[in-house]
């Protein structure tokens, strides 16, 4: 694969295939692992971080199996937007773009598996898949590591598990986490309760680009918070059985608006489709907002005609670098702004 | 001058919001600040966790800031101030300290999940051994006087010396 093959693919996990692709978007499954040899990232030498590099990456070639026609990137050889177009696709944490000199990713094909190398920990592992598709992500995600153990010395002890940077993830170093879009539970104003139930569950909601970003589109990201005293099974359980609660909420919340506020949600919807029609400029926060009552729209049948993946895929193609790579050049906000406006409605005007 | 966000009240807070490179300043209402605020409060990142371990009643001694890790040379207080670890053996270095902290983030101090395997089966090249690491471990403890954390380790050893001994 190549870095244009990249640009001009499709994620798997925004094909919005499986059992439940309304509500639950994708599966995620992030494991933490160090390299024993090296001190961690942050403390270690440019020449230890350069070895972790190098030993990675004559890992990974061993472990083709995964691999074939994966692609390996320098952070420090991206330009600015294309480092930005992987974070929006979430093939990267936002983090990983700052002093790219010695940090380093591979992206499976269909972008299912990506690999951090130098980010806060050697190496994050990430499998991301659509739908509510936990186990398999874990499974998969537990055989790569597997794999990679066989060519890389991880930093684990007996009692406390894998050795990570921060306290925060040693253990299972461990992620599992659902991307959920819950439009009616933001509508009817439930969503605030249920994020703080979570919570007191162990469990943490972020928005649409991980920690610290806002639940744009009304999309949560729902993952534990725990990692030690848990086995990587119970961990994976517990969200599966949350996330099916919350799945439970959310088309609750559904059928109560469509059977007794239709004509309001009628409303929005189709004037969430006029102005995705007709605007000169928007922001892509509130795109997100319309095309989310889009979905939610589709969803429920009120909107006929519109292809889920096209949909989903939206969300990642009105993102600014996406624009500008489309553009082929740097754009300000208010530019950005006309030509995400421009995009949109021809893709709405049919 | 109003609000950047509702656009609707008086601004009366600066923001500084930092996003994918981009610095934003922004000029918020009272209540579109608090809104941010309970962003700010999930971004609560472990060095302030750390800040605020004193108020626990979880206080480090003046002679546990100064450990410093033999591998890497990081001490307690560079942890404190970081909020991360500078490599493996700091979790042996500062255990003491950690795993209070550890209980207080985890509700534990013991994985329970998968260990890499012992030995790996193409170049025949072994892991590290539960045994092996401990008596690392016991070592380490005698050399900066955790007596206790020795003779934890001690039993642990034996322990595991008598299972593989019971084994046919």
């Amino acid at each position: 694969m190549t870095l244009d093959d990249l640009w001009n693919g499709t994620g798997e996990w925004l094909k919005g295939t499986g059992p439940d692709p309304d509500i639950v978007m994708s599966s995620r499954i992030r494991l933490a692992r160090n390299l024993a040899k090296y001190p961690f990232p942050h403390w270690a030498s440019e020449e230890q971080l350069e070895g972790a590099i190098s030993d990675f990456e004559s890992a990974y070639k061993q472990a083709q199996g995964y691999f074939n026609g994966a692609l390996f990137l320098r952070m420090k050889e991206l330009d600015s937007i294309e480092k930005q177009m992987l974070i929006e696709r979430h093939l990267i944490s936002r983090e990983h773009i700052f002093n790219p000199e010695h940090k380093a990713v591979l992206i499976s094909e269909r972008e299912i598996i990506s690999i951090m190398v130098n980010e806060e920990d050697h190496l994050r592992i990430q499998v991301l898949q659509p739908d509510f598709n936990l186990r398999d992500t874990w499974e998969l995600a537990d055989r790569i590591d597997e794999e990679l153990e066989q060519y890389l010395d991880f930093a684990v002890f007996s009692d406390l598990g894998y050795l990570t940077c921060c306290p925060t993830n040693v253990g299972t170093g461990l992620r599992a986490s659902c991307m959920v879009h819950l439009p009616a539970l933001v509508m009817t104003k439930q969503v605030g309760k249920i994020v703080q139930a979570i919570g007191k569950l162990g469990m943490t909601a972020r928005g649409l680009f991980g920690e610290g970003t806002e639940a744009y589109g009304n999309f949560f990201q729902i993952s534990n918070q725990v990692t030690l005293g848990h086995s990587e099974e119970e961990i994976v359980d517990n969200l599966e059985r949350i996330i099916k609660q919350i799945i439970e909420q959310e088309t609750a919340a559904r059928n109560s608006i469509f059977a007794n506020q239709r004509l309001l949600l009628e409303d929005r919807i189709s004037r969430s489709l006029a102005e995705l029609k007709s605007a000169k400029l928007i922001s892509s926060e509130e795109t997100l907002g319309l095309l989310s009552i889009i979905r939610l729209g589709a969803d429920l049948g009120i909107v006929k005609g519109l292809d889920r993946s096209m949909l989903n895929n939206l969300f990642i193609q009105i993102q600014p670098a996406h624009l500008q790579k489309k553009e082929g050049k740097q754009l300000s906000a208010e530019e950005r702004d006309a030509v995400r406006a421009e995009f949109i409605s021809k893709k709405f005007n049919i | 001058m109003f609000c950047q966000v509702c656009g609707k009240n008086e601004a009366t807070v600066e923001f500084t919001e930092i996003i994918n490179e981009e610095v934003k300043q922004l000029h918020l209402c009272d209540q579109c600040a608090k809104d941010k605020g309970i962003e700010m409060e999930q971004n609560f990142s472990i060095a302030d966790f750390l800040a605020g371990m004193s108020d626990l009643g979880i206080k480090s001694s003046k002679g546990d800031i100064q450990i410093k890790c033999k591998k890497c040379g990081m001490t307690f207080e560079d942890f404190q101030k970081v909020g991360r670890l500078g490599c493996g053996d700091c979790y042996i270095e500062f255990r003491k300290n950690l795993l209070p902290l550890l209980k207080r983030i985890h509700g534990s101090t013991r994985h329970i999940g998968k260990s890499p395997k012992e030995v790996d089966e193409t170049d025949g090249k072994k892991k590290i051994s539960e045994a092996q690491e401990l008596r690392q471990r016991l070592q380490r403890a005698i050399d900066t006087e955790e007596f206790e954390e020795a003779a934890a380790l001690r039993d642990r050893i034996r322990a595991l010396e008598k299972k593989a001994k019971e084994k046919p």
